[in-house]
């Protein structure tokens, strides 16, 4: 039971990933690939409906881990309180941003809207990937099951560890790429015209880097924490998600040779999910590894909730998460084929 | 650890009162805008769906800011109060992942069709998106305060070898009758500020003369449903929700009412200064025996005193819950009498010319908010010394590795971006009020 809720939040926050990072990959570059004040709509029209959804996924997913894993939430949210609060009000002004910036017809109101959810949408990002980061190398967990942990110490990954470091700075580009040309995909697959062109460009100038830092950041791991590579050998779900990884790789490369934006997009998306599949196979069933002492990790088993409570969560589990995907199939159905500006006072 | 302690409180209680601004009113709006939907629908009358539009451009305001300031309340029970999340989060972790999985998807899933998307649904269609919104707004109403009535009274849950409580009953824990009854009254305390929000436009309108049919169309909806939930948030709902804070929490009603002493008659107090040095209510203006009668029904029952009860089992900051039970009390009466008023010269015939009564109907709006939340400090403040009723205390937890100094940092920023947030929510709906229906 502990270990299938594992997956079932490893589950959601791939789909987490996924789907809020195309819309934060968006923010990122609605600034530089959308020029006009027509542009800029259209793009806030590509997310406008499916923006707030995505962001549920991340609450889903924290809901779940709270009913799974009240240990490791407890334990990870207060150790990383300051980052956390940095989460949060990026979060808040990333939200305020898309909501107001529709409401008032002027120049300089919209311009500084705009540059909020740019700000915001790169801050997530280096967030999550800095996050990702400390999931792997660890974090000082003492007995208690608790820990503190500064924003930076040396910048190096031995002990004192800090949450900014080389390796979690380099995760935070690498996600920051990733979800960049993700969205740039996204993007590519929604618009059309000069916009749609432009984010063809800037995924093709995007992914190669992509590329590269996720082969650096494989090297990074196995320097930073070896035993991540151990389970490798005798775990096939790793090497389910390494294929998916590669086979992601390679439908973004046919999708943006062949024109083909839907392929290239469900590429990165499937590009996402095989990274984060690969890492949750390979650290199972570790969820925070202690840098001081090997045995006071927090685990699938020692952070888990009762198995009567497990077992209830997961009858409606089963229940809620179809219902989910039914309205992002609806939501993605009733919205597809490519945007359009809307007029004024017509949504986003 | 005591400073820890208060900041933590501090910060949760700011962030949660501020927040539940924006809920009250969206959860009231729902109510209102499917019924306005209902009507235009059913009698293929525009002038319904005009207020509709209207009330739908203040709601998606509303819910945005409701939104961006409920995602810090769910993070904050693992950043500020850990130990709490580690003791109870497999319990309460239930309520909270329903509440994303069942609540939250269906309102952002709905949101953009009920704000955006009139022209392409169609009335009908549109008609369900606001449905869609009512329910998953009410449904996650819900969800927390299952969550909360598990914190007032738990039941459903066993303690576990480690200490921990754990899940032993899902559906006794999900339908805690505790639960039924405060969300009632809470959700008809929203209602109260939908109705009166509304009543006060349409009042503001009238006063000036301006949009007079959607005017008399708001007063109309206001004073309607600001009467019947003004009504109900008391009777039968906060009878109710009083008479179980008497059954199980026999300390808090001693506090909510100053009482010290115990005996029969046991008198109301309409004014009076808790003196918690002097174990007395100083100046006191009260009805003898009403007490008792709302805590059990009978005059003459015995309702306990403080006295009876060890201090460090009285809730803390004693004076705040007395006056938060009698603000809200006090409002709440004033409410039935207004709409009460408001409806009689509605049925006249004579509210629109009645210059007095739209002038109080126009500045009563803030006083929901007011009651609503003086209602929640009741609750939080009456639950305390309790984190979890009679099994963690308040103090046990907190993250025990946060230090104030974090702690005050992220509360003053907090208060600075909510600070911002709110003079932005009140410029927008003043220019959505400027606008006028559409």
């Amino acid at each position: 039971m502990e270990m299938l809720w594992f997956w079932l939040v490893s589950v959601m926050v791939a789909i987490y990933a996924v789907m809020d990072g195309f819309d934060f990959g968006a923010g990122v570059l609605h600034l530089f690939v959308a020029r006009t004040e027509a542009e800029r709509r259209e793009v806030l029209a590509a997310i406008g409906p499916l923006w707030d959804g995505n962001e549920v996924w991340l609450l889903a997913a924290g809901g779940a881990m709270f009913l799974a894993f009240p240990r490791l939430l407890a334990s990870g949210f207060s150790g990383f309180y300051l980052a956390m609060f940095m989460v949060i009000w990026a979060l808040i002004l990333r939200g305020i941003a898309i909501e107001f910036r529709s409401h008032v017809r002027d120049e300089m109101w919209r311009a500084f809207w705009d540059r909020v959810f740019a700000f915001a949408s790169t801050l997530m990002p280096v967030l999550l990937g800095a996050a990702l980061g400390n999931v792997v190398r660890g974090v000082p967990l003492d007995a208690t099951g608790y820990f503190t942990i500064p924003l930076f110490t040396t910048f190096g990954t031995g002990n004192p560890v800090g949450i900014l470091d080389w390796y979690t700075v380099l995760m935070g580009l690498l996600v920051l790429a990733t979800l960049t040309a993700h969205g740039a995909l996204f993007l590519a697959w929604k618009t059309e015209g000069v916009l749609h062109l432009r984010c063809l460009h800037a995924a093709r100038k995007l992914w190669p880097a992509v590329a590269v830092l996720a082969l650096i950041a494989t090297w990074a791991t196995a320097k930073v924490n070896p035993a991540v590579y151990h389970n490798l050998p005798g775990a096939p779900l790793a090497w389910a998600g390494l294929a998916l990884f590669l086979g992601g790789l390679g439908a973004v490369l046919a999708g943006l040779l062949g024109g083909r934006h839907l392929l290239a997009f469900l590429g990165s998306s499937a590009f996402i999910i095989g990274i984060l599949a690969a890492t949750a196979a390979c650290v199972w069933p570790v969820m925070l590894p202690s840098t001081l002492d090997p045995a006071a990790s927090l685990t699938a088993y020692n952070a888990s909730a009762g198995a009567h409570g497990l077992r209830a969560g997961l009858g409606w589990w089963v229940v809620g998460f179809p219902i989910a995907l039914g309205y992002f199939a609806c939501l993605f159905r009733l919205h597809r084929g490519k945007v359009s500006a809307p007029g004024e006072g017509q949504g986003y | 650890m005591g400073d820890l302690l208060f900041w933590h409180r501090l910060q949760f209680g700011f962030t949660a009162t501020f927040h539940y601004i924006f809920p009250q009113l969206t959860m009231g709006l729902a109510l209102i805008i499917v019924v306005l939907k209902g009507l235009g629908l059913a009698r293929s009358d525009p002038r319904f769906d005009t207020a509709a539009r209207f009330w739908i451009r203040i709601f998606g305001l509303s819910f945005a800011v409701g939104v961006v300031t409920g995602i810090p309340l769910e993070f904050q029970f693992g950043t500020n109060w850990a130990r709490f999340s580690a003791h109870a989060g497999g319990v309460i972790g239930q309520t909270l992942g329903m509440e994303g999985m069942f609540a939250f998807f269906l309102e952002s899933a709905f949101l953009g069709l009920l704000v955006w998307g009139e022209r392409r649904l169609g009335p009908r269609r549109h008609f369900l998106a606001a449905l869609a919104l009512f329910l998953g707004s009410w449904l996650s109403g819900y969800f927390i305060v299952a969550t909360n009535a598990f914190m007032q009274h738990p039941v459903g849950y066993f303690a576990a070898a480690d200490g921990t409580l754990q899940l032993a009953d899902f559906w006794a824990f999900l339908f805690n009758r505790w639960a039924i009854i405060q969300y009632l009254h809470n959700m008809m305390g929203a209602a109260v500020t939908g109705g009166f929000a509304v009543a006060a436009l349409g009042a503001f309108w009238t006063l000036r003369g301006a949009h007079l049919e959607q005017a008399a169309l708001f007063l109309k909806t206001g004073v309607v449903a600001g009467f019947l939930a003004s009504l109900l948030v008391a009777f039968p709902t906060g009878d109710q929700q009083g008479k179980q804070v008497a059954k199980y929490q026999q300390p808090t009603l001693a506090a909510m009412e100053g009482r010290w002493k115990s005996g029969p008659y046991a008198e109301l107090n309409l004014i009076g200064q808790p003196n918690v040095e002097g174990r007395r209510l100083d100046n006191p203006v009260r009805l003898p025996g009403l007490l008792s009668f709302i805590a059990h029904g009978s005059f003459s029952s015995d309702v306990k005193g403080l006295d009876e009860f060890p201090q460090d089992r009285w809730p803390s900051n004693l004076e705040f819950l007395y006056y938060g039970f009698h603000i809200m009390v006090g409002l709440g009466t004033l409410f039935i009498a207004l709409m009460g008023l408001a409806a009689a010269f509605m049925a006249w015939g004579r509210l629109e010319r009645t210059r007095p009564l739209l002038w109080a109907l126009m500045l009563a709006f803030p006083f929901p908010f007011i009651a609503n939340s003086a209602g929640w400090v009741v609750a939080e403040f009456g639950r305390q010394p309790w984190l979890v009723y009679g099994l963690q205390r308040t103090a046990e937890g907190t993250s025990r590795l946060v230090h104030p100094g974090q702690t005050v940092f992220t509360t003053l920023g907090f208060a600075g971006l909510y600070f911002v947030l709110g003079l932005l929510f009140l410029f927008l709906v003043g220019r959505e009020i400027d606008h006028g229906p559409v």
